[in-house]
Formats: C-alpha cells, sequence, structure tokens
C-alpha cells in the first residue's frame, strides 16, 4: 500500500509537470503580450520593448519555465495582472470560499444519493426506483445555469425568500448562511443526479448477484441482506466516482459562482481566462489538477480498503 | 417415513413480455428423510427452477401456477415471511454452482459461516465460531481456524464449493438442495467433493435433491432419479432400474448418447438425439418429446395428454409415455460397436514436435516487483499422424490450451519445435506464416458463444476464410460454401442468420465448416464439444469422425473429457502441470501400467453407472502453481503412489513399452502382467 | 490497478459488450420502432429530440419571424402574445424563432463534435486496446491528463486563448471526450480481443486493421451509440455553458446559452425570457439523456 501510493505520488508529480508545461507554453509562446497588457493599449512600441526585456520575456521557454517552476515551489506564483495582487494570496482567498461550499454540497450531495439509489436499486423496477431514475436523469439533464434559473425565479423573483446573489458579505442584506442556500441547491441537483444513477445501478447489479441469492436463502430477512451483504459491495464502484465529484466541486462551479456572483476560485479562473491573466490561469490549472490527482489517489486507496480482492 | 420434500402436480408458469410460458408441468415427485433424488436433463429442461421453487425463491415473473409443494409436510405456499426464513437455511439448504459467485466477495469466510446459526437460533458468537470451525474441519478443509480469516478469492475452486457445503450443512438441514454442484470443477476435484457429499450424508442424515445435467455424478450419488424433459418429468424411479432398463425414450437417448469410458476402444458410434427442444414443445398437449422421438405415434403421442404410467416391475419406476412397448422392443440394439481399430503406429506423421516449451514472463515490466516465470508448457515431445485423432488431456491449468495455441500459432513458444512439413510451427507465430501453411492447419474452438463473431452472419463467417485461404471469388465461395453446410448438416437457410439465431450445437457446426473451409491437414480442437448438452455433443462427435475419416486430416483433440477421449482418440497424450506424463496409442495408455495420475484421472471420471461404486483413488490437493520451479516430479505433491524422496528431488526417467511412454520414478510392470483395467474389467470375458 | 479503478467511473458502468439479443433483421426503421415500443422513456426521448430535429431543419419555414429582427415597440409588453407565443427578449425579438433558429445551431455543432470525438476515440482505443504495450501506455497517459483538467477550465483557456468560433468549440469538445470514448472501446476492445471468433481470424491472417475493423468494432456499437447520445446531451450542456459564461458561438446568431446569458440581468424583470430558454435546452439534454437509459436497458435486458 505504501509503495502503490509513493509510486502513485511519483505518477502525479510527473503529470503535474507535463500539465504545468502544456498550459505555460500555451499561454507564453506569444509572451509580448503580457509586456503589452501591462503597459496598456497607449504605451509605444518601445517601451513595450524594454519592458519585455526587464521581465526577461526574451529568454527561451524552457528557462522561463524552470524558472516559473522554481519560484512555484517555493510558493510565488506571480503577480496577477488583473488584480494587481499575488497569485498565490488571491487563489487561497478564493479557494478558501470554494472548499466551504464543496464542503456543504458535498455533505449534502453523499448521504443524499446514497440514501436514494440504494432504495431505489435496492427494488429493481418498484414504482420508487422507477421514479427516482426518472427524477435522477431529469436533475443529470438541467444545465446548472438552466436549473439556477428556475430557483432564482422561484425562490427569489417568486417567493422573494432567498438571496439572488451570494457575494458572502453580510452587508448585503441576506444573512451569510442564506446566501448558501441556492448555490448549494444547484449544485446538488446537478450532481447528485448523475450520482443517484449511479449508486442505483451499481446496487441493481450487486441485488441480481448469487450471493445475495445465497444470503437470502441462508433465511435472512431482506433488511439483513441489504444492510450485511449488498451495500458494501454495491459502494465499491460507485466510491471513486464519489470522490472524483470533490474534483468537481473545487474546480467545476465556474457556472454556479458565476450565476450567484459567488466569490470563488471557479469564478477567478473564468475571470483570469477573460482577460487572460496568465499567471492567474497557471496557478489555477495546476491547483485543479492537484485536486483532481489527489482525490484519484484517494479514491484507489478507498477502493482497495473496500474491496479485499485488491490488494496491492 | 415422512417425505422431507414433495411436489405433488406442480406447475410453474412464466408471465414475460411474450406472454405466459409453462416452464414445468405437472412435476410430482417425493424425497423420503435421508433419501436422495436426482433431477437430470439438458439445459432448458426446468431443473433449477424445481431447485428454487423448493426454497420458495422463484424468479420475478413465475409462479406455481398449480399444484402444491410441501417441506416436511407443510405447504410452502402457506408460509408467512418469517416462517419461510425458518425453512430456508435451516430446514432446507442450498449448494450451488459456481461456488465463487456464491459467497460474499468482501465478507471473510467465517462471517459468512457464523451467519447460518447467529440467524437460526444461537445468539453467542463464540458457539456460532466453533461450530463453523468444527464444520469447515467435516468438509476436509486443512487449517480451519485459519481458514474463517480468508476471503472467497483467497481460495480454489474445490475449496469454495467446500465452504458453500459447509454453509449448507450449518443449520444441520434435512434437506439439502445441490444445483449442479460440481460443474465447472476438475474431474479430480470433482471426484473429491463427490465423495465428501456421501460420506457427509451417512454422517448428517440429510435427504439430498441433486440437481445435474452429468449423468455420471448423478450415479454416484443418488438412490433414485427423475429425468426432466421441457418441464416435464418422463421417467423417474429407482436409480438401477432406470440406468439399466430406461423406459422413456429420452432417457434411452440420453444414455446411449453418452461416450463412456469403459468402451473396448475407438470407434463405437454414439446415438446422439435427433433435434433439438423447441420453445413450442412446452406448450404441446401430448408428450414433448414427440417431435423428436422415433417411436411417435400420432394419435398416442400428439393429440392427447400422456400421463405417468408404470414402467417396469420396480415398485415406482414410472415413464410418460404412452408406447413403452414399442419403444422396449425397439431399444435391444445396443452399441454398434466396430472393431476396435488398433492405433496405426506407421501412419505418416503430420506434426513432429520435440521439446516444445511454452514460458510466460509475469510482471516486472518497470522494475518494481521481481519476475515470474509461468511455466505452461515444458519440453512437450509428440507425433500427430495423419487421418488419426490424438487426444491432449489433463485438468484446467495444464498446459494442454496452452499447447493448442502454440501449435496454431497464435501464441510463440520459447524453445522447442513443431514441424509440419518442412516448416517449423514454433518458429512461426500466424502472422508470419505463409498462406499455404495457414491453410493447413486450423482449429476450432471450445466456446459456442464466442466461436463465431455476433456481429456477422454465417455465411460471412464461411466465406471470409474461402476467400483469403484459398483465393475464390465471391461466386465460387458461395457455391462452395454451401458444399461446407451440406458437410456439417446444416440446412442452407441458416446462412443468412446471424450466430445467436443458432443453438450451441448448431454454432459449434458453422465452427467446424468454418475450420474446414481451408482443407486443412491438421484440425485442432480446443473442448469442442464441452459446452454442449450431452445429446448434442454425441451428434457433434459424431460429425467429426466422420469428416476425418473421409479427409483424411489429422485432428488434435484438447478435453478433459476421458469418456470422450477413450472414444476419439487413437493417440492420447495426459498432461500435468505443463508436463506430458503419459503418452502412447489410446489402448496402450487406457490400461495399465499407468502414470499415476492417469490412473487418478480414470478413477476420478465419472460413469454413468450406479454400480460403478467409490472410485479407488481419490486425489487431495491441488495443482501447484505453475510459476514454482519444478524440481522432481510435477505430480509428486499429489501422488498417492510417491515412493519416497526421490520424486521430490529428481526429474523422473521416461520408461517405454514400445511407443507407449510413462514418466515416473516407479519401475512400472510392463502392459502384460498388468492387473486388469477398469476398461478390461468392463469388457466381456473373452 | 489504477487502470482498472479509473476506467471504472467514465466507462464500466456503461459498458456492455454487444450480447446476443433479437437482431432479426428487420431493417433499421422497424428496429427503431421496435425499441421505442418497448422502452417508453426511450420514445420520450426519441420525441423530443425529433422535435427539435424538426424545427432545426426546418427553421426557416417553421419560425414566424426572423430571429434577429430587434423590434424595440414590444418591449412595452415583452410577455407571450398571440403573435409572439413565447414573447419577445430585451431587445424586442422574437424568442420562438430565435430558439428555432438557436436549435439549428446546437443540433450541428453538437453533433459534429460528439462524431468528431467518437472517430478520434474510436480509433485510440482500437489501437490502445488491440495493440496494447507501449501505445497502450502513450494513449491512455495521454488520456489520463486531459482528463485530470477539469473540463470547464481547460474549455475556458483554449477558448479565450484562440478565440470563440464554432470550429473551436468543435476541437476542443471533440479532443476532450476523445479519451472517455477511447476508454470505452478499449474496454470492449480487450474483452474482445480474446474471443475466439479473433484468433479464428488471425489464423486465417487478417490484417490488424482488418480484425480491429471488422471484427472487434461492430461489438463495440452498443455500448459506442448509448454514449453518443449521453455525450451529445453533455455536449450541449457544455456549449450552454460556453455561451452563458460569454465564450460562446459569437453574436448576432442565436445560441442557447447566450440567450441566456443576454437576459440573465432582466430575470427580476422579464423572468420569461430566461426561464424559457432555459427550459429548451433542459428539454434536449433529457431527450438525449433518456433515450440513452432506453437503449441501455434494452440491451441490458435482452
Amino acid at each position: 500500500m505504501l509503495r502503490y501510493t509513493a509510486k502513485q505520488l511519483a505518477n502525479m508529480a510527473i503529470t503535474l509537470f507535463a500539465v504545468s508545461f502544456l498550459v505555460f507554453a500555451l499561454n507564453e509562446l506569444s509572451p509580448g503580450d503580457v509586456a503589452r497588457k501591462l503597459l496598456g493599449a497607449y504605451a509605444t512600441q518601445s517601451q513595450v520593448d524594454i519592458l519585455y526585456k526587464e521581465m526577461g520575456l526574451d529568454r527561451p521557454l524552457i528557462v522561463r519555465y524552470l524558472e516559473y517552476m522554481g519560484n512555484a515551489l517555493a510558493g510565488d506564483f506571480g503577480q496577477s495582472l488583473v488584480f494587481r495582487r499575488p497569485v498565490s494570496e488571491l487563489l487561497f482567498d478564493r479557494l478558501g470560499n470554494t472548499m466551504i461550499l464543496a464542503a456543504i454540497s458535498f455533505a449534502v450531495i453523499v448521504p443524499l444519493s446514497m440514501l436514494l439509489g440504494v432504495l431505489a436499486g435496492m427494488r429493481e423496477r418498484s414504482l420508487f426506483d422507477r421514479a427516482i431514475s426518472v427524477f435522477s436523469s431529469i436533475c443529470a439533464s438541467i444545465p446548472e445555469f438552466a436549473m439556477g434559473v428556475f430557483l432564482l425565479a422561484i425562490f427569489v423573483v417568486w417567493l422573494g425568500m432567498l438571496p439572488g446573489v451570494s457575494p458572502l458579505r453580510a452587508d448585503s442584506g441576506w444573512a451569510v448562511w442564506m446566501q448558501f442556500v441556492l448555490p448549494v441547491l444547484v449544485v446538488t441537483f446537478y450532481d447528485a443526479g448523475y450520482l443517484i444513477s449511479m449508486i442505483r445501478s451499481s446496487m441493481v447489479e450487486v441485488m441480481r448477484s448469487a450471493y445475495i441469492r445465497t444470503a437470502t436463502l441462508k433465511g435472512m430477512s431482506f433488511r439483513g441482506v441489504v444492510a450485511k451483504h449488498a451495500l458494501r459491495n454495491a459502494l465499491i464502484t460507485p466510491f471513486t466516482v464519489i470522490l472524483l465529484q470533490l474534483n468537481y466541486l473545487v474546480s467545476g462551479l465556474v457556472v454556479v459562482e458565476t450565476l450567484f456572483a459567488y466569490p470563488g476560485f471557479g469564478r477567478l479562473m473564468l475571470e483570469a481566462a477573460l482577460s487572460k491573466d496568465i499567471a492567474v490561469i497557471e496557478a489555477g490549472t495546476l491547483v485543479a489538477v492537484s485536486v483532481t490527482m489527489l482525490t484519484q489517489l484517494f479514491g484507489d486507496l478507498g477502493y482497495m480498503l473496500l474491496d479485499p480482492r485488491i490488494r496491492v | 417415513m415422512a417425505d422431507v420434500l414433495v411436489f405433488d402436480k406442480v406447475s410453474i408458469d412464466y408471465r414475460g413480455k411474450a406472454g405466459v410460458q409453462r416452464i414445468l408441468n405437472d412435476v410430482s415427485f417425493s424425497i423420503p428423510a435421508g433419501g436422495s433424488m436426482g433431477l437430470v436433463g439438458e439445459s432448458g429442461c426446468g431443473k433449477s427452477t424445481v431447485a428454487l421453487a423448493a426454497m420458495r425463491y422463484l424468479p420475478r415473473g413465475m409462479t406455481v401456477a398449480e399444484g402444491r409443494i410441501s417441506v416436511e409436510g407443510r405447504d410452502t405456499a402457506g408460509l408467512s415471511d418469517a416462517e419461510l426464513r425458518r425453512v430456508r437455511g435451516n430446514r432446507v439448504a442450498m449448494i450451488y454452482q459456481d461456488p465463487m459467485s456464491s459467497l460474499n466477495p468482501v465478507m471473510t469466510v467465517g462471517e459468512q459461516l457464523m451467519e447460518v446459526p447467529l440467524l437460526h437460533g444461537v445468539t453467542d458468537r463464540a458457539v456460532a465460531f466453533q461450530r463453523a470451525v468444527a464444520m469447515l474441519g467435516e468438509v476436509r478443509l486443512p487449517d480451519a481456524e485459519a481458514m474463517m480469516a480468508r476471503y472467497p478469492h483467497q481460495l480454489s475452486g474445490g475449496q469454495q464449493q467446500r465452504v458453500v457445503i459447509a454453509m449448507a450443512l450449518m443449520a444441520e438441514p434435512a434437506l439439502l438442495i445441490m444445483d449442479e454442484p460440481t460443474t465447472g470443477l476438475d474431474v479430480t476435484i470433482e471426484a473429491a467433493i463427490l465423495e465428501l457429499v456421501r460420506e457427509l450424508r451417512s454422517k448428517f442424515g440429510a435427504a439430498i435433491l441433486f440437481i445435474s445435467h452429468n449423468l455420471g455424478t448423478v450415479a454416484r450419488i443418488c438412490d433414485r432419479i427423475g429425468v426432466l424433459y421441457a418441464g416435464r418429468l418422463v421417467e423417474t424411479g429407482d436409480i438401477r432400474s432406470v440406468f439399466h432398463r430406461p423406459a422413456h425414450p429420452y432417457t434411452h437417448g440420453l444414455l446411449s448418447a453418452l461416450p463412456r469410458i469403459d468402451a473396448r476402444g475407438k470407434g463405437a458410434r454414439l446415438h446422439p438425439i435427433e433435434g433439438t427442444l423447441a420453445a413450442a414443445d412446452r406448450a404441446r398437449p401430448g408428450c414433448a418429446f414427440s417431435p423428436r422421438c422415433p417411436h411417435m405415434a400420432p394419435a398416442e403421442c400428439v393429440e392427447r395428454s400422456v400421463p405417468m404410467v408404470p414402467a417396469s416391475p420396480a415398485a415406482d419406476h414410472l415413464a410418460r409415455c404412452a408406447r413403452l412397448e414399442a419403444v422396449r422392443k425397439a431399444s435391444q440394439a445396443a452399441w454398434r460397436a466396430r472393431p476396435p481399430a488398433e492405433a496405426e503406429v506407421d501412419a505418416p506423421i503430420l506434426l513432429d514436435v520435440r521439446h516444445l516449451t511454452k514460458n510466460y514472463e509475469l510482471g516486472g515490466r518497470f522494475g518494481g516487483r521481481a519476475k515470474r516465470v509461468v511455466r505452461a508448457l515444458s519440453d512437450a515431445n509428440f507425433q500427430a499422424r495423419a487421418g488419426q485423432t490424438l487426444a491432449i488431456v489433463g485438468e484446467s491449468g495444464c498446459g494442454k490450451s496452452t499447447l493448442a495455441k502454440t501449435i496454431s500459432g497464435l501464441i510463440p513458444a520459447s524453445a522447442g519445435e513443431a514441424r509440419l512439413g518442412d516448416a517449423d510451427l514454433a518458429q512461426l507465430p500466424v502472422d508470419k506464416r505463409p498462406r499455404d501453411l495457414r491453410r493447413r492447419i486450423q482449429m476450432v474452438f471450445q466456446n459456442p458463444d464466442s466461436t463465431l463473431n455476433p456481429s456477422h452472419s454465417v455465411e460471412f463467417a464461411l466465406a471470409r476464410p474461402l476467400k483469403v485461404l484459398r483465393g475464390m471469388g465471391s461466386g465460387e465461395a458461395k457455391r462452395e460454401v454451401a458444399r461446407l453446410m451440406e458437410q456439417v448438416q446444416l440446412p442452407p437457410d441458416l446462412l443468412r442468420r446471424m450466430p445467436h439465431q443458432l443453438s450451441g450445437g448448431q454454432r459449434q457446426r458453422v465452427a467446424i465448416a468454418r475450420a474446414l473451409a481451408g482443407e486443412p491437414d491438421l484440425v485442432v480442437a480446443d473442448e469442442p464439444v464441452s459446452a454442449l448438452d450431452v445429446s448434442v455433443q454425441a451428434a457433434i462427435l459424431n460429425l467429426l469422425s466422420d469428416l476425418l475419416e473421409r479427409s483424411h486430416v489429422g485432428l488434435i483433440v484438447i478435453s478433459h473429457d476421458l469418456a470422450l477421449v477413450r472414444h476419439m482418440a487413437d493417440w492420447v497424450a495426459v498432461m500435468y502441470l505443463g508436463r506430458i506424463v503419459e503418452y502412447g496409442p489410446a489402448d496402450a495408455v487406457f490400461r495399465p501400467p499407468y502414470h499415476p495420475y492417469t490412473e487418478a484421472l480414470l478413477a476420478a471420471a465419472p460413469k454413468p453407472d450406479p454400480d460403478a461404486g467409490a472410485p479407488t483413488v481419490v486425489l487431495g490437493g491441488a495443482m501447484p502453481s505453475s510459476t514454482q520451479a519444478i524440481v522432481g516430479c510435477p505430480f509428486a505433491s499429489r501422488c498417492p503412489r510417491k515412493i519416497g524422496a526421490i520424486c521430490d528431488t529428481e526429474t523422473p526417467p521416461v520408461r517405454r513399452f514400445g511407443v507407449h511412454s510413462i514418466a515416473c520414478h516407479i519401475d512400472l510392470p510392463p502392459p502384460a502382467a498388468g492387473i486388469r483395467s477398469q476398461a478390461d474389467a468392463a469388457a466381456p470375458p473373452p | 490497478m489504477t487502470e482498472a479503478t479509473r476506467d471504472i467511473p467514465a466507462a464500466a458502468a456503461y459498458v456492455e459488450v454487444a450480447r446476443a439479443r433479437p437482431r432479426i433483421k428487420l431493417g433499421a426503421l422497424a428496429r427503431v420502432w421496435n425499441l421505442l415500443s418497448y422502452s417508453p422513456i426511450a420514445t420520450v426521448g426519441a420525441a423530443i429530440i425529433l422535435f427539435w430535429c424538426v424545427c432545426a431543419i426546418f427553421a426557416p419555414w417553421v419560425a414566424p419571424y426572423p430571429p434577429n429582427k430587434i423590434d424595440s415597440a414590444l418591449l412595452a409588453y415583452p410577455y407571450p402574445t398571440s403573435q409572439h407565443w413565447l414573447g419577445v427578449d430585451h431587445l424586442g425579438r422574437d424568442i420562438a424563432s430565435r430558439l428555432i433558429w438557436g436549435a439549428r445551431t446546437v443540433l450541428i455543432v453538437a453533433p459534429i463534435a460528439v462524431l468528431t470525438a467518437a472517430a478520434l476515440g474510436t480509433f485510440l482505443g482500437l489501437l490502445s486496446g488491440y495493440r496494447g504495450g507501449a501505445a497502450d501506455a502513450v494513449i491512455m497517459r495521454v488520456g489520463d491528463t486531459l482528463l485530470a483538467f477539469p473540463k470547464i477550465i481547460l474549455y475556458l483557456i483554449i477558448i479565450a486563448k484562440f478565440g470563440a468560433s464554432a470550429f473551436n468549440i468543435v476541437a476542443v469538445i471533440g479532443v476532450t471526450n476523445a479519451p472517455i470514448i477511447a476508454r470505452i472501446v478499449r474496454a470492449v476492445t480487450l474483452d474482445v480481443k480474446n474471443r475466439d471468433y479473433v484468433a479464428a481470424a488471425r489464423m486465417r491472417g487478417e490484417s490488424p486493421l482488418y480484425i480491429m475493423l471488422v471484427e472487434i468494432l461492430p461489438n463495440a456499437r452498443g455500448p459506442l451509440i448509448v454514449d453518443l447520445f449521453l455525450r451529445l446531451g453533455y455536449t450541449t450542456i457544455a456549449i450552454g455553458v460556453l455561451g452563458f459564461l460569454g465564450v460562446g458561438l459569437p453574436p448576432p446568431d442565436p445560441d442557447w446559452g447566450g440567450m441566456i446569458k443576454e437576459t440573465y440581468g432582466m430575470l427580476f424583470v422579464w423572468p420569461h425570457m430566461t426561464i424559457i430558454p432555459s427550459i429548451a435546452i433542459s428539454s434536449l439534454v433529457i431527450g438525449c439523456n433518456f433515450l440513452a437509459t432506453g437503449l441501455r436497458e434494452s440491451s441490458v435486458d435482452g
């Protein structure tokens, strides 16, 4: 297990380097843009050239990349061109906000989808199963922005019960906790839809297996069979998928954060991409990819714990 | 004595999208306390439904339409859920086919065993634990305490089935239902499991309902037998009456379709049952077997329903046949035996294999763990002769499939040579072979489900090799395809069908036609019939031997079934752990002196004869892993005749008796002085 | 181990190697009819997709107004009326007409993007599954890396870099979805390549290309078709998201995501302008997912 973890961590490092180099190369192939951007549209070409040299942008790509990575490993990701702040600070703030939203959503989504998925899959083709299947399929089909629009229309425009924006400031006229309700709801509908159907199909498959028959014919009650024999087996396959949702929750919330003006990581990336704030894009991508790979690693390790057949 | 299980005129319906289908029709039988009843029949006859119905565990859509099923005198239909739970696992327990999937993969063996007493009255976990350990000892699992902490995937197939048996016996049930408990296990493991069942039965006194497609295993376990066909019981009675005086034409067919290990030699023709079971047969008002029956008379068999009638003077021997008298008269004709042909030692050698070796390397690609070498095939020597059949026998993992694949070029050999004419096949994987060489060797595969591509029609499957191997144009190929279909006795209208629309036997015929399309010199058949029902098997075997005889093609048959080998082979090679331990003409191999492993295989092979008695040799243990380096004799760890340390330390010498060779340390007596073999014992005295 | 588990989320849940199920040669239409009468959920899905297809194909005849015709006079009462039965948007353009023309955009761009992904993914999946070894390692590694990127962020970076055009959207969706399809095809290939009929083909001396395309690929048809419809749904969402984030297809041609973005600020005043396109896009995705579910169920049940 230790050996496996070490190997995976090494793999991760390699992938991270590859990814960071790719993003770096993609963004800095035309480094002139940076100098131009810093100086603004009215600077003369010679001014741009001077700054270009000063920043060392005329050096080969690989040299600049190594320098960048050296700084990055020391925690310095450079300056944001748009926000005029160190990228690390900026990321830290925004990631913190996103983590809060992600944690709340995860805490809602996982128990909810496990409950509904297991209950539906436990009696395949029952009325409840069919209803849940259709419901989850619809939820997973409605894009976040559309779901956001629907919920806003109902709870904000029509009922006026909840705030329509979530800047996380107490002075916006709504309690901060209320500002979380809608973003969490939107994320939950979209993501739980997918998870429920995933867990359900795993449960269905387990309930059809021969060892469930064995357990039933031992004289065990249906409830006992589900709780003692089916549950653990049914969660093996979805386990990795459940963990992978963390990924979506950290870096996939661009739309939700934009919808609700939530000061999170996703919106930061959107703003950076739109304004070509290269330093932020690079650092943000590194963060996002690390999160993905870490969750994958934890997924694999947990999977091994759950399934005795897979031991490394 | 009270009957433990009674089926009283039970009919079961399945309500599906295609309407209502009758799965079981008017099935009646009973099993007394301590009795044992076998149910045999081919796939789709409804035998598993009987088992599930006895447990009141029918699949969704199936219902008991008529009749009643009682367990220990109580009608199961009237049981409440709680009462039903007290019956299941406690009074009636079940043992399944495929033990691996019947055990929960994420729970230890111990937990799964302990559940049974904990569900049925025991509250103390320590007591349950003790009982489980004791029961693991009863089923002869070594080191029971350690076994409790293992997970199912850490056990071998035979051990898993022992665990399932232990689980079933935990509550000391009145009735054990065994549904194909040894299907999929190797013969020696099967023999050991069956012995265990016999032993435990006398010890615990449970009644047994034993369901199998294999008449040999039923003969070994049961005192009564029921034969199922298309959901109806067609014959039932004492096992000896039924085996010795089968009354129903179907039972008759089953018994004479079976190749026998005690046949006197190669060549006896099998009697397949013509036709196949059609879905419509279930719904017939008259006899379901009538469309396939040679004795059918419309007035008696088709138009009215046929009741069970006494079939012989023996008590309780009943058969569902309207023309018992006619059948009895006609069935006196037994084996149409041909003179047993001595293998022609001097038939031209087609394929000459010397020192053929195949090692696989596992793991270790990116450093990390040490490389392990699987020795799948070590130093194999044999010849295949034109117009003759060489059988390669052995249990799973012995390397017989590797051998087949190496010869056919699907995997490259590691060392040695295999000469076919001028070419050395060992050096030529299939993509390096010239077209003519590819044409000369073809293969017939085991699994009828995967032998044909589900996406292509029969015509496509047959025309393609003609075009590729014989360079035919479309028109020519079309005519040749028609001829091939005729050769394998398939109607031409099957050409447009897709594989899933064919029965298993039909698919295997197409596969044979495909192999013959290139007009090969040598056909390698890997377990060609092992996945087919008995009656279909016989037809395919007959077809193969006819075709070979006509065309003088050499055949290498890979098989685990000794009876089949006895029936087909001129030459036999017995493999164990990647080595050929005995090789020679079939008549010599099936007669002493034996290699101890051959002897054990012969003893273990199930014989459709209730008087065959217990096997004389039952092997313990399992085949060692082929990743270990073998010093000495590969069979030493399981050999019942091991003579001492020499077996573990020195490679056994090859003893030759003419062309017959045995690799063994025992100084075997030459054939003439041998004890009478089972084959001889079964033959009438000269 | 890593390969195996990573496969699970994306592919394994949906992979079902083509099984024996009635494939009697009835002709494609009859087969489709068979499926639809069998699965109500597939029928609903197919009906929704068909509806939007008809809208897209016959847009010039079906749409009551030109999609970009601005009439600010209508803003006095922008709600649904008998003339504008879904109302008009913030510039007084007819919403129904814009939806119909927008369907055209989505239903051209999304399928092309999915088919690009399918072509690329199928090729790579076959190659990596059949060849194994180094080719497999490289393809899967690159795929893993690509999948490690959060998709939206990847879209943002690339579209921001190269600009929002239909071609770029197709390219980026094609490339990012290809690894998933490659995994599905690879899983089927790994299963099928050890089947006896492939061995028989090799013994005839068929070329690897023939084996991949004729012996293996047809058996991936079932899982592939199911996945293509799922992917069509996700792609519709992705295009919508890009539009909503302002990096979608360039205006003024109507794009559903863009319609939502433009009117989002007006939600408190004229909610229908945002809600109606949201319903449209959701319905198309629901259609795709329902059809995929129905297809999967029918292939599992045999």
